[in-house]
C-alpha cells in the first residue's frame, strides 16, 4: 500500500514554466508547495556546461533533454476508425522530462498572443458569420482578454528577460522605424531588454519582405541581448548566438529557463519542496468525487507515495494533463461521436511551411552555425486575422520567420530541391549551401476539430502499466487550405531575396499527419478553457469545473493552436491562475465561476 | 559592431576549453596520419577494405564480415572525393561500433513494447520489434544475400558503380531483401553515417573533423557575438569538444 506522507497546501505535478511559475506565487503567498518531478534533477551545471554541451549527436540526435519514450509515450492514429500505433521514437514532438521541462530545451520565442486569438469563434463570427466555419471545427473563445492577461505579460517577460521592440507603450507609438510591430497589441511597458543583433539571415528576410510590401520586426526573445537581473534576482548572462538553444540547456545563462530563472529564488525558500523522479499516477478524490484529497505517485526507488494536499496543480506537458485527468477520473471524456464529454477534445497543433532559400557562394555568407532560438525577424502581415479571410476560404493565420537557431552540422545536409540523399553530388551540395542559405517558416495556427481529440488507448501501457495517451489526429482540408496560401506568401519573401533556388516544405493536397518528421512541440488543447463546462475542461482561471482544488495550467487549456509559439500565453496564464488563487480562492475555496 | 576589429575578433576567439583537454590533440595528429595513408582521392574504384585492417580500432561488435560490408557501404554513402575525404576516412565505421554498444544501440532509447503493427503507413512511424544492433546484424547478412543472388558478389566485393547501384535498390525498397524491408536498413546507415561524419570526434567518427571542415562548421567555439551580422565567411577552423582544432 502506499506510504502517506504529512499533508501540504500544494502538490504541483511537473516542473516546467508553469509549476515552476505556480510553486513561486503560492510560496510566495505563504503556502507550502510540493513539486512533483518525473525526470532527474538538471540545471545548466552538469547539464549545460561548456564545452560538453557542444555535442549535437548526444543531446539533439540522441535527445537526452527530451522525455523518455522507452517509458512513456503516446500512440498515434489518423482517424477514429484506425488502430493507434505507439510513437516508438521521438520525432514529430519532442517533450521535455526533468527539472526545468520542456522550459529548458526549448528555443526561446517568446510571444504575447494575438488579442483576436482569444475570441477566435466569436471574432469570425462576428466579422465573416456563422457560416464561415466549417462543419466539425470546433474553436471556442479562452474566456479570457488579453487586457485582462496584459499585467501578466508583462510580468513574465520581465521574469524571462525577454529582448524585443515594443510598437507601442500605454498608447504611444516607440517602435515604429525601430523594429516594432505594427500588428503588435498596446503595453504597459518596453521589453526588460533590447532587441538583440540580426542574423544576416534575418537581416536579409528583413530587407525582402519590406521589398514586397510586409511589415517586419524584431522578434520577441527570451534569449538575453546584455546581461540581466530578472524580478527574482535571478541572474541572466547575454547571449553569444552560440548556436545551442533549442534541444539544450544554456551554458551562457542567456535562455530563459525554469532552471536559470525561477528555481534558484524559489530554492531559497524553505516552503518549496521540489522531489524529482517522482512519477505521479492519480490525483485522489474524496468520495463525493468533488474534491481532490492528493495525489499519489511511485518514487525513485519504485515506492507507491501518498501526497495529501488542500491543491492540487496539473504543470505537465500539454498531453501528460490531459491523460492525468483521465486517470484519475476528472470532467467527462470527450467522445467525438455523440460530441459530449470535455476532457479529450479541442486537441491541436501547428501548421507549419518552411521555406529555404540557397544562394550561390559569392551571393552571402549566412553561416547558419550561429544564432539565437528566440532571434529573428518575422512579420504578422498574413497572421491572427491580419488580413480579410473572406475571399480565401480558411479559418488561421501564420507569422512569417528567420530565427537562425543555429543549423548543427548532422542536421546540416539542407540541399536545393532534387539533389541526392547521399553520393558525391550530396556531399557538394551540403558543403555548398551549408553556409550559404536561408531557412525562413510559416509558423501557422492551428485549429480544433469534432475528428481530432485524445483518449486512453486501449492496448498500450506505460512503465507503470497505466494506459498510454492516443492521439487521433490528422489535417483537415482548412489546415491544408491556409499552408497553401502561406507557402505562396511566403514565397514573395523568398523569391525576393535573389537566391538561386528556393525549397518549399510544406503540405500538399492531401498531405496526412506524418509523426516521423519534426515540425514543433507545440501541442494544444484536451483540457481547454472556456466559459462553458458543456465545451470545456477548466474556467477561465484554469480551474476544474468538476474537481474545484485541481488546477490545470499549459498549453492543454488553449481551444486551439496560436500562430505564435505557446510559451509565452502558458506562461502569463499560469500568472494569471496564480492570481486567482492568491487574491480569490485562498480567501474562499471552490468554483470561482459558477454557471 | 561598426568598423569591427578582426585582429581583436581573432584574440578572443580562442575557445573556452579546459587547459587539460588541450594535450589530447597529440593522439588526434598521429591518428590522423595513420588515416591519410589509405585515402582514396577521388571517386572511381571501390575501396579496398584490406587497407583499412590496418587502423588500429578494432570493432567489438561486427564481426570482420560486418565491419568489411560496413567500410565499404559508407565509403559509398560519403565517398571521399576531390571535396576532400568521406565517412571512411573520418572514421565512420569506428563510429557505428561504438554506437552499437550505447543505449540507442540495444533500442533502449525507443518503445519497445508489443503488439508490433509493422504494415502500417509510413507516417505512422518505426514499427518494427528490432533495435538498431539487430536491424545491422540481419540487415547487412541480408544485405550481402541479397548482392550475392542478384550481383554476382558480396557487397564489399563489389565494384564501385555496382556498390551504388545495390544501395540504391536497398534504399527504394528491394524485393528478395528477407531480414526486414530493405529502406529500414538503409534509413539507419545512412543517418549514422551522417551521425559519424558530422558528430564530434569523441564520439569516433569525424576524425580530423574533415566533416566540419567540409561544410565549415567551426565546432565548439560557440561564441559568434562578433560576427553574428557579417555577411562574410568564417575565417577560423573547427575546434573539438576535447580541444583540439583541426589542420587546415
Amino acid at each position: 500500500m502506499a506510504r502517506t506522507l504529512p499533508k501540504t497546501d500544494v502538490v504541483v505535478i511537473g516542473f516546467g514554466w508553469t509549476g515552476a511559475i505556480l510553486s513561486k506565487e503560492l510560496t510566495e503567498a505563504g503556502m507550502n508547495v510540493v513539486a512533483l518531478e518525473r525526470g532527474p534533477a538538471r540545471d545548466t551545471d552538469p547539464d549545460g556546461v561548456y564545452p560538453q554541451t557542444m555535442d549535437e549527436l548526444t543531446f539533439n540526435a540522441r535527445k537526452k533533454l527530451f522525455v523518455d519514450v522507452s517509458k512513456e509515450t503516446v500512440t498515434i492514429r489518423h482517424d477514429v476508425n484506425g488502430v493507434a500505433a505507439p510513437n516508438r521514437q521521438l520525432a514529430a514532438f519532442l517533450p521535455g522530462t526533468g527539472v526545468g521541462g520542456a522550459g529548458l530545451h526549448w528555443s526561446g520565442v517568446h510571444f504575447r498572443v494575438d488579442p483576436v486569438e482569444l475570441r477566435l469563434r466569436s471574432h469570425y463570427e462576428e466579422r465573416y458569420g456563422k457560416r464561415f466555419i466549417p462543419d466539425g471545427m470546433t474553436i471556442q473563445d479562452f474566456g479570457v482578454s488579453y487586457d485582462e492577461l496584459e499585467p501578466h505579460f508583462d510580468f513574465a517577460e520581465k521574469v524571462f528577460g525577454t529582448s524585443g521592440t515594443a510598437w507601442t507603450v500605454k498608447g504611444q507609438n516607440v517602435g515604429k522605424g525601430r523594429g516594432g510591430n505594427v500588428f503588435a497589441p498596446d503595453r504597459s511597458d518596453h521589453f526588460p531588454l533590447a532587441a538583440q543583433k540580426n542574423s544576416v539571415s534575418a537581416s536579409l528576410f528583413s530587407q525582402a519582405a519590406e521589398s514586397v510590401g510586409y511589415h517586419p520586426y524584431n522578434m520577441p526573445s527570451a534569449n538575453t541581448s546584455g546581461p540581466y537581473t530578472n524580478p527574482y534576482g535571478a541572474q541572466m548572462g547575454p547571449c553569444n548566438f552560440c548556436g545551442f538553444c533549442s534541444g539544450y540547456a544554456c551554458y551562457m545563462y542567456s535562455k530563459a529557463s525554469p532552471n536559470v530563472n525561477i528555481l534558484p529564488a524559489l530554492r531559497l525558500d524553505p516552503r518549496f519542496e521540489l522531489r524529482t523522479q517522482c512519477q505521479a499516477t492519480r490525483i485522489e478524490l474524496a468520495a463525493d468525487g468533488k474534491t481532490a484529497t492528493g495525489v499519489t505517485y511511485v518514487d525513485a526507488s519504485g515506492q507507491e507515495v501518498f501526497q495529501p494536499a488542500d491543491i492540487v496543480a496539473l504543470c505537465m506537458f500539454q498531453f501528460n494533463n490531459v491523460r492525468m485527468l483521465l486517470l484519475s477520473g476528472i470532467g467527462k471524456p470527450y467522445d467525438p461521436v455523440q460530441n459530449t464529454g470535455v476532457v479529450g477534445k479541442n486537441f491541436a497543433y501547428q501548421n507549419m511551411a518552411t521555406l529555404k532559400v540557397f544562394f550561390g557562394k559569392d551571393q552571402h555568407y549566412t553561416n547558419t552555425f550561429m544564432g539565437a532560438g528566440g532571434n529573428g525577424i518575422a512579420l504578422d502581415d498574413f497572421n491572427a486575422d491580419n488580413f480579410d479571410h473572406g475571399p480565401h476560404g480558411f479559418v488561421g493565420g501564420s507569422p512569417f520567420w528567420v530565427n537562425q537557431a543555429g543549423t548543427k552540422p548532422i542536421s546540416a545536409s539542407v540541399t536545393p530541391p532534387g539533389t541526392p540523399g547521399w553520393g558525391s553530388r550530396w556531399k557538394a551540395a551540403t558543403a555548398d549551401y551549408y553556409a550559404h542559405h536561408v531557412s525562413m517558416d510559416a509558423h501557422g495556427a492551428h485549429q480544433s476539430y469534432r475528428a481530432n481529440y485524445l483518449s486512453l488507448d486501449p492496448t498500450y501501457r506505460d512503465a507503470h502499466g497505466q494506459p498510454l495517451l492516443r492521439m487521433t489526429f490528422d489535417w483537415q482540408p482548412n489546415d491544408i487550405r491556409m499552408n497553401l496560401f502561406m507557402q505562396e506568401k511566403l514565397g514573395a519573401v523568398a523569391k525576393a531575396m535573389g537566391g538561386q533556388t528556393v525549397g518549399f516544405y510544406g503540405k500538399k493536397e492531401g498531405s496526412r499527419f506524418d509523426t516521423t518528421s519534426y515540425q514543433t512541440t507545440h501541442l494544444n488543447g484536451g483540457a481547454v478553457m472556456g466559459t462553458d463546462p458543456a465545451t470545456s475542461a477548466v474556467n477561465r482561471y484554469q480551474q476544474s469545473w468538476d474537481v474545484h482544488n485541481v488546477f490545470s495550467l499549459g498549453a492543454s487549456s488553449f481551444p486551439q493552436g496560436l500562430g505564435y509559439n505557446p510559451t509565452g500565453l502558458v506562461a502569463a496564464l499560469a500568472y494569471w491562475t496564480s492570481r486567482a488563487i492568491r487574491e480569490q480562492y485562498l480567501k474562499r475555496p471552490g468554483a470561482l465561476v459558477r454557471v | 559592431m561598426s568598423n569591427p576589429d578582426r585582429r581583436s575578433f581573432f584574440r578572443r576567439s580562442i575557445p573556452l576549453v579546459p587547459a587539460t583537454l588541450i594535450g589530447a590533440s597529440g593522439a588526434a595528429v598521429l591518428a590522423d596520419q595513420a588515416a591519410s595513408a589509405f585515402l582514396p582521392a577521388t571517386p572511381g574504384p571501390a575501396v579496398d577494405i584490406r587497407a583499412e585492417n590496418a587502423t588500429t580500432y578494432s570493432p567489438t561488435f561486427f564481426n570482420a564480415d560486418e565491419y568489411r560490408f560496413l567500410q565499404a557501404a559508407v565509403a559509398r554513402l560519403i565517398p571521399a572525393d576531390d571535396r576532400g575525404p568521406g565517412a571512411l576516412e573520418a572514421g565512420v565505421p569506428e563510429f557505428i561500433d561504438r554506437q552499437m554498444q550505447t543505449a540507442y544501440g540495444s533500442g533502449a532509447l525507443w518503445y519497445m513494447q508489443g503488439p508490433f503493427m509493422t504494415d502500417l503507413p509510413r507516417e505512422m512511424g518505426y514499427q518494427l520489434k528490432l533495435p538498431p544492433r539487430d536491424i545491422y546484424r540481419l540487415g547487412i547478412a541480408a544485405a550481402d544475400r541479397w548482392c550475392a543472388g542478384k550481383l554476382g558478389k558480396r557487397f564489399a566485393e563489389l565494384a564501385a558503380a555496382e556498390q551504388d547501384q545495390a544501395l540504391t535498390a536497398l534504399e527504394k525498397g528491394a524485393e528478395g531483401f528477407d531480414a526486414m524491408p530493405s529502406g529500414t536498413f538503409f534509413s539507419m546507415l545512412l543517418t549514422n553515417t551522417r551521425e559519424g561524419f558530422f558528430s564530434d570526434p569523441l564520439h569516433g567518427g569525424n576524425k580530423d573533423m574533415v566533416g566540419w571542415k567540409l561544410i565549415g562548421f567551426p565546432g565548439a567555439r560557440a561564441d559568434f557575438m562578433d560576427w553574428i551580422e557579417r555577411d562574410e565567411k568564417y575565417p577560423l577552423p573547427p575546434v573539438s569538444i576535447h580541444g583540439v582544432r583541426a589542420k587546415v
